[in-house]
């Protein structure tokens, strides 16, 4: 018999460790020949802690379970949710990137090779650096950090430019609000990543990497850590990837509570050992990046997914998603909704059906009143906006945009004037300082918002003059991309920025 | 995390200078030494900052720069236990704010507090990726989803602070 309780930090922190200690100490009580298995989170965080028993050849999920429900849980007396594969929510999933994640155990690398691993690097291997590169770029994959530049291009400049050393470098640092990905596939399936980062080595010719992720993080920063000692002792990493007589090794840096520097050259400076502030572009990171060299900075996720289009061909990832958003998508439901989680799907679901149908709506019960997709940075939907396919192009035509897939669904109690007010506060806390649009505009951003409160209707033009100059100043996204939130919530909920005044008078 | 108070300055320039040699054949050596300096005294202590320099050949301003560029790293002790408490868009969605209003009110803290016997300091954070479970809070490296008084009582207890902030042998 074997039962698995996550260590996934989620998990943990709805008790997840008490529930496996009480599972231990039931099992040595009856003397059950029980193994204990520590995996990754399946991603339906409702119902964490969720224990899986596998019993002759059957492995069944029960959830959520407290270290109360123990005795009865071995007992047999708890009533199963039947397999995972069954269940809706999981069902309805293709899960490409996170195949893996909360089936093995993340720290096995045995595990890991039974189920798919390693055959991605083992192709890539056979294969002379450009053909690494066209697989990357007939895959569509797209940066899923949020800008969504085609990974394989960013490849390409990387492996062109001449330099005695390159960097492979991946943005761990998931700062965005409503977003988690990130986090659960390093606590998960942490060799996934290892393996799309030494097959971004072996493409572009680059023998180190980093990852970069937070101190808010530090599950991640342990279990990373810990797998990557694993697999340099398997011979992953090192001197002799598999036996190739290509070397690549890497190493985790953690952040220091700076949200600017998942910005990707802020990141750089950062790793560095400088002040996280932005670099003006050009020169390209591809070209110009950590220490002055050419350097890869992607995404957690999109090197993540570089094993299952190595394993099963890019063909096969093409083939799911919408025009030019190629792939699956991990979207994270967050915030006020029944079934929050990871829902890794192809890209042209609509918001509406994800909102209503796979999140089940609020967990107050209200109606929906607005829907922020892409972390702090992102706009504000309406459910008017629910038909809208989830898909890059798409949200960009609807003002909008999917950043890194984080969706934070709020009811009708939300008030969108205090939300605006509370992106340019977060923006100005967060601003590296370095372009004046971003570093004061954020200040004034909050005090014209305010003035707005207060019913003086004549700052709402000029809210919208500093949004644009934001837009068309800032360096970088934050800067940027503060006014989405603040314009949209302006353009969908203006009740919600006149009312005041109107109960003032 | 438990700040330990430097015995005597030897032991200090002893214990910066093996921090800073063990971190110095790194690739931006600088952060790694920093945090491992405040892991070991809860904060950077000043005097760090001239054996730092000379080992990276950087100027006390750049270096002033960078630690007070970053929100983690302190230049003065701060509670022996940390409470972070989420600030970001999907803790608020589920009423993030009262909470931590309702807690700050019962600990009698503001932001960035610490309590009178030194045992807590309170900080706002944005975002644990903890936002299908919000709200959520941090306890030194302890996450608690799902965030209410009774859960944030619970994991203050196990590192031994009472409900009001006060440590339990204080």
């Amino acid at each position: 018999m074997k039962i698995y309780v996550p260590m996934d930090s989620a998990a943990k922190a709805l008790g997840a460790d008490e529930v496996a200690e009480a599972i231990r100490a039931e099992v040595e009580m009856r003397g059950l020949e029980a193994e204990i298995v520590r995996n990754g989170t399946r991603g339906m965080i409702w119902l964490e802690p969720l224990v899986e028993i596998d019993m002759d050849g059957e492995r069944l999920a029960y959830g959520p379970i407290s270290e109360d429900d123990v005795p009865a849980l071995l007992d047999g007396k708890i009533e199963a949710l039947g397999k995972v594969e069954d269940m809706p929510f999981f069902a309805r999933q293709t899960r490409l990137t996170f195949g893996r994640c909360g089936l093995i155990d993340p720290l096995s690398l045995a595990d890991y090779e039974v189920h798919g691993g390693l055959a991605g690097l083992r192709r890539a291997i056979a294969m002379p650096q450009d053909a690494i590169i066209d697989e990357v770029k007939l895959s569509g994959l797209r940066g899923r950090g949020g800008a969504g530049f085609p990974t394989g291009i960013k490849w390409d400049t990387v492996r062109l430019a001449k330099a005695p050393q390159k960097y492979i470098v991946c943005n761990a640092d998931e700062g965005d609000s409503g977003t988690f990905a990130d986090r659960m596939i390093m606590e998960g399936d942490p060799f996934t990543l290892i393996e799309g980062m030494a097959i971004a080595g072996l493409g572009c010719g680059a023998t180190k990497g980093y990852v970069y992720t937070r101190s808010e993080y530090p599950d991640a920063v342990a279990v990373m850590r810990r797998a990557i000692e694993i697999a340099r002792g398997a011979g992953v990493l090192g001197a002799d990837v598999l036996g190739s007589g290509r070397a690549f090794d890497m190493e985790v840096r953690v952040g220091a509570g700076a949200y600017v520097c998942g910005e990707e050259t802020s990141l750089l400076n950062s790793l560095e050992g400088k002040r996280g502030v932005v670099r003006a572009k050009p020169p390209l990171p591809a070209l110009e990046g950590f220490l002055g060299r050419p350097t890869v900075v992607n995404n957690v996720i999109s090197l993540a997914t570089v094993p299952v289009i190595f394993a099963k061909g890019a063909e096969h990832y093409a083939n799911f998603g919408l025009g030019r958003s190629k792939g699956t998508m991990p979207i994270q439901i967050a915030g006020n909704v029944k079934f929050g989680g990871l829902f890794e799907t192809a890209f042209g679901m609509s918001l509406g059906e994800l909102v209503n149908d796979i999140a089940g709506g609020t967990a107050s019960g209200r109606p929906v009143k607005a829907v922020q997709v892409g972390g702090p940075l992102g706009a504000y939907l309406h459910p008017d906006q629910f038909d809208t396919p989830f898909g890059y192009e798409e949200f960009d035509g609807q003002k909008a945009l999917i950043g890194h897939a984080g969706i934070v669904v709020f009811d009708d109690t939300a008030d969108m004037l205090s939300m605006a007010r509370f992106a340019m506060e977060f923006c100005a806390v967060e601003s590296c300082g370095k372009c004046t649009p971003c570093r004061i505009g954020a200040v004034r951003g909050v005090e014209t918002i305010d003035r707005i409160k207060e019913g003086d209707e004549s700052a709402i033009p000029l809210l919208t003059d500093l949004c644009e100059t934001m837009v068309d100043g800032s360096l970088c996204a934050l800067g940027g991309f503060t006014p989405y939130p603040v314009m949209s919530a302006l353009r969908h909920f203006p009740e919600d920025f006149t009312s005041q005044k109107e109960a003032a008078e | 995390m438990t700040p330990t108070q430097p015995a005597d300055a030897g032991a200090t320039t002893e214990t910066i200078a093996g921090i800073i040699s063990a971190h110095a054949h790194l690739e931006g050596p600088l952060l790694p030494m920093l945090h491992a300096l405040q892991d070991e005294f809860g904060y950077v202590p000043a005097e760090a900052h001239a054996p730092l320099c000379k080992a990276l050949k950087i100027t006390a301003a750049e270096l002033k720069g960078v630690l007070s560029f970053y929100h983690d790293f302190k230049d003065r002790p701060h509670g022996r236990h940390v409470l972070k408490i989420c600030r970001a868009e999907a803790c608020q969605s589920v009423g993030g704010t009262a909470m931590a209003e309702h807690l700050l009110a019962k600990l009698g803290l503001d932001w960035h507090g610490t309590t009178p016997d030194g045992a807590l300091t309170v900080e706002p954070v944005y975002c644990l990726g903890m936002c299908a479970c919000a709200p959520a809070a941090m306890v030194d490296e302890t996450l608690i989803g799902r965030l209410d008084e009774s859960r944030l009582n619970k994991a203050l207890k196990s590192v031994g602070v009472r409900a009001t902030g006060a440590e339990v042998s204080a």
